[in-house]
């Protein structure tokens, strides 16, 4: 990019920009500019129109009317090709968006390059490998280039994109959630990315529900509200302000770490009787048993995988149990085990003091132990114009045996469901019909948490819930968590140590496939949780230090 | 996406629409009223105020969109029966019913095998070989009609298990499975009687002389017709259409099978017996192209070698044109019953105006690729 020495010239600059779709405005007449350097920070509430905006100014969309100066002059983003051609990249925050699996991380890393025709007739294996590694190389991460790009978790997606974006030599780099699915070392090691990218001038549109990432990234913060900018802060940041601006009202601050022991209201609303599950108070105690209450889900001495150390859990009955850690730590993992995707190495799990060994997903959920996996359009919902793929078909489709027993669906049935669902977690939507696709992020993953929470569960399993979810959102959803059942457990692997922190009573770090730390917030005093919470980070710290992806 | 009312775009992309649904977000009594807010409430009363000109527009696309087979069927019908005014006689629209039974019940195999997101190609193949199965088995194994049946529908479930199990345990891609299964049951169907037709009295390769015969009552399957006027066939196909609308579109496994084709993974982890689902779906189009066979087999009355080669073509055009039926955008058992009653009627009436026969493939093709622009092309037309 030729380097422009006018620095009050913004490298890109949306100025009144509309979009709608039929009658519905999605974006009102927004301003935003991005300068040579600068970080900008796009917060918004699910669906305020950051998404449509970062779009626009990536030529996915073009707007109703409006204009776009890049580097001061005028231009027509018509295509994503075209914005490409202005130096503006963008990083999907869709997973799927990201790569063409198939190939492999090196041909993916080197992918832009093949597609322009710029390497080469000749493509061999050793010249794109690299090529690749010159591109990894660009934002500090190793990446495994001969995998499967299709194998690859989320983050790591993510990460071959971004690395991508920066090989481009863009002036203009649009990052939609990008820490959304990574971990707390992972996201370190993207704001230095970012830090260095910002030092060779590049203009960074950064869309972020997460306070952290904005808090140690951001010049400026730009807030949009239903289409809308309603804020445009510089440093310094106000991000409480901000926040306001961006829901419309204060945060509700009821649960926080600081508030231990915080009463339960027993969930009454599921009404539905727990037939056909073991009952709790029916099974005697372990004879002896150090613990007064039977534990819903205890692991014994388990080895989750071959040469990992072995480490024991347990999860009471109300309890719920936050587990993080970096990526590849083995969270995944040992939701996997309790669900009956993988076998542990060594030990033994135990459900309600049986012996549990579940052969699959449909065992594991015939004996009330539910599981929402990460990544929602991969392990959770259908496209849309598949049949069942509305809010209510969704819902019911693993209490399909249940609710529909004599194999014809009852519309009403799951109806009912629906709108039951829709109000406890407020999902906003016209009606249980609606497709998935036509709700944003945020009530796309309340959508999944209350499909898992419309039956009566013992043990459920959420692996990153939180995932490109913004505050709001976010509180709802922990609100839906607390609120379970008394006698049903909860298990949350969440990559970020707030989440963990806000949603649960207990907190396990896990490190190489084994459970490092238990802290029990509910004993804790608030300094005590600080130090947990500086420990937790000094974990992530040891883990980043490690660096063992998986 | 049957009820949405003002933005009736089929969003196939995620992100793109998803934030409009945030327009209704300020519904808190505190809200001040701004633009955006009222919007939202007027969306929210969209579908009950009159139509304004400006949403006349999409409503008649998406009214086009939905009906469009429907109204070129209307239209190919009232300038048949312009040209040729035997066309909308009874007889004639029963003939054609009973010219596409077979190719409807095949192109429902095919639809079963599209929810789970497979393919079947060998159910043409399917069908001529049970053709020859029976005549085999007739008139030189003797056996009767009830005998012959039963040996043909279970030779449809071991096929179809057998392309199940080449597809979810060995993982070969269902194309080529099934592609594979095709030319096995081809080449199979001409050994047994060395690559002649089978009529009564054929000549043995071991040069007896077969001394079997079709048994009427397996005539009657194929040429019996219900209060002298419908094709057994027909009434047959038509209770298992509905049978198979039902299964697919109001039961639990329908949604299963639905699922197991739209996200696998997702299936999976809602405990679904994906694997099962998938072999179930081979089972159940091998089983119908047998039976689609055997109403072949009884219609001729002899083994023909050549019988049922475009079947395949014809199922697989009803099943794709299926998409289009009601704007479903997915292979339906309501459209595939629509597509093969189309294709039909299409050939019929060209027949009838003396167009010459070598032009049929090539109308259908056409018939098929319009249906298809129509689902994919103008249903994505706003983005």
């Amino acid at each position: 990019m030729p380097a422009s020495s006018h620095h009050d010239i913004p490298s890109l600059q949306l100025v009144d920009v509309s979009k709608a779709y039929g009658s519905i405005r999605v974006l009102d007449q927004a301003r935003i500019s991005v300068r040579r350097g600068e970080v900008v920070a796009l917060m918004g509430a699910n669906g305020a129109g950051k998404s449509t905006l970062a779009k626009i100014a990536a030529g996915v969309i073009e707007p109703d009317n409006g204009q776009i100066f890049v580097a001061g002059k005028e231009v027509r983003l018509a295509s994503p090709r075209m914005a490409r051609q202005h130096g503006i990249v963008i990083v999907h925050q869709s997973t799927n968006e990201l790569g063409a699996p198939g190939l492999s991380v090196a041909e993916n890393l080197v992918l832009d390059d093949l597609c322009a025709g710029t390497f080469g007739a000749l493509a061999g294996k050793r010249k794109i490998e690299q090529r690749a590694k010159t591109v990894a190389a660009g934002i500090g991460f190793e990446l495994e280039l001969e995998r499967d790009f299709g194998e690859l978790g989320p983050a790591h997606r993510q990460l071959v994109a971004i690395a991508r974006a920066v090989a481009t030599k863009a002036a203009i780099l649009i990052l939609d959630e990008p820490t959304a699915s990574l971990s707390a070392a992972e996201a370190a090691r993207l704001f230095s990315v970012v830090d260095r990218l910002r030092g060779l001038g590049v203009g960074i549109l950064y869309i972020s529900h997460r306070l952290e990432d904005i808090r140690r990234l951001a010049d400026r913060i730009v807030v949009l509200r239903n289409g809308q900018i309603v804020a445009n802060q510089v440093r310094p940041l106000d991000l409480t302000a901000a926040i306001k601006a961006m829901i419309g009202r204060d945060l509700d601050t009821s649960r926080t770490p600081g508030t231990p022991g915080s009463p339960r209201t027993p969930e009454t609303e599921c009404a539905d009787s727990v037939s056909g599950l073991p009952d709790v108070a029916s099974l005697s105690l372990d004879d002896g048993a150090k613990s007064r209450v039977l534990p819903v889900l205890s692991l014994r001495q388990v080895r989750l995988r071959p040469g990992t150390p072995r480490f024991d859990l347990a999860v009471a009955p109300g309890e719920v149990l936050a587990i993080t850690g970096a990526l590849g730590s083995g969270k995944s993992r040992l939701l996997g085990a309790v669900f009956g995707l993988t076998l542990i190495a060594e030990g033994e799990i135990r459900l309600l003091n049986r012996p549990w060994r579940p052969r699959g997903p449909r065992e594991a959920i015939a004996a009330g132990v539910f599981m929402a996996g990460e990544d929602r359009w991969r392990s959770s919902l259908l496209p849309p114009i598949t049949p069942g793929a509305d809010i209510a078909g969704t819902i019911a489709l693993p209490h399909r045996r249940r609710w529909f027993p004599f194999g014809f669906v009852h519309q009403s049935r799951e109806q009912v469901a629906a709108e039951q669902s829709i109000r406890t977690l407020g999902i906003r939507c016209r009606n249980g019909r609606d497709t998935l696709d036509l709700l944003s992020g945020g009530n796309q993953q309340k959508v999944v948490i209350a499909r898992w929470q419309a039956a009566p569960y013992r043990l459920l399993l959420l692996d990153e819930p939180f995932q490109g979810v913004d505050v709001g959102a976010r509180r709802d959803l922990i609100k839906a968590i607390r609120e379970a059942r008394q006698d049903s457990a909860t298990l949350v692997a969440t990559s970020d140590v707030e989440e963990a922190l806000e949603v649960a009573d207990v907190v396990a770090v896990m490190r190489n496939h084994t459970v490092a730390r238990l802290y029990d917030l509910r004993t804790g005093d608030a300094a005590s949780f600080l130090t947990a919470i500086s420990a937790v980070e000094h974990d992530e710290a040891l883990d980043a230090e490690r660096a063992d992806p998986v | 996406m049957t009820e949405n009312s003002d933005f009736s775009t089929p969003t196939s992309h995620l992100s793109s629409m998803a934030d409009i649904e945030s327009q209704s977000a300020p519904r808190s009594a505190s809200e001040v009223p701004t633009a955006s807010a009222s919007q939202a409430r007027q969306r929210s009363t969209a579908p009950a105020a009159s139509a304004s000109p400006a949403r006349l527009a999409p409503r008649i696309a998406r009214f086009l969109r939905r009906y469009a087979i429907f109204l070129i069927l209307a239209a190919l019908i009232l300038f048949f029966q312009s040209r040729e005014p035997a066309f909308l006689r009874i007889n004639n629209l029963l003939s054609v019913l009973q010219s596409v039974a077979v190719v409807a019940l095949l192109g429902i195999g095919v639809t079963v095998t599209l929810a789970v997101d497979g393919f079947d190609l060998s159910v043409g193949s399917m069908a001529a070989f049970t053709l020859m199965l029976t005549s085999y088995a007739m008139v030189v194994l003797q056996f009767n009609a009830a005998q012959t049946v039963a040996l043909a529908l279970l030779s449809g479930a071991i096929i179809g298990l057998l392309n199940g199990l080449l597809i979810v345990w060995l993982r070969i891609p269902d194309l080529l499975a099934t592609l594979g299964t095709m030319f096995l049951l081809a080449g199979l169907q001409l050994i047994p009687s060395a690559g002649r037709s089978i009529t009564v009295g054929l000549n043995l390769p071991d040069g007896s002389v077969a001394t079997g015969s079709f048994d009427p009552a397996f005539l009657a399957l194929g040429r019996s017709k219900l209060w002298d006027s419908v094709p057994l066939p027909v009434v047959i196909v038509a209770l298992l259409a509905c049978l198979f609308w039902f299964l697919m579109e109001r039961t639990r496994w329908g949604r299963v099978f639905y699922a197991v084709g739209g996200n696998e993974t997702a299936a999976y982890l809602a405990g679904a017996a994906v694997k099962r689902y998938r072999i179930l779906a081979y089972v159940i189009s091998a089983t119908l192209a047998a039976l689609g066979g055997i109403f072949v087999a009884a219609r001729v009355g002899r083994g023909d070698v050549f019988a049922g080669s475009s079947l395949l073509l014809d199922s697989v055009a009803a099943a794709l044109i299926g998409f289009a039926v009601l704007n479903q955008r997915r292979a339906n058992v309501v459209g595939t019953a629509v597509g093969a009653v189309f294709v039909g009627i299409v050939l019929n009436g060209l027949t009838m105006l003396n167009v010459p026969y070598y032009t049929q493939d090539f109308v259908k093709g056409l018939v098929l690729v319009g249906a298809l622009a129509l689902t994919f092309g103008i249903g994505r037309g706003r983005r």
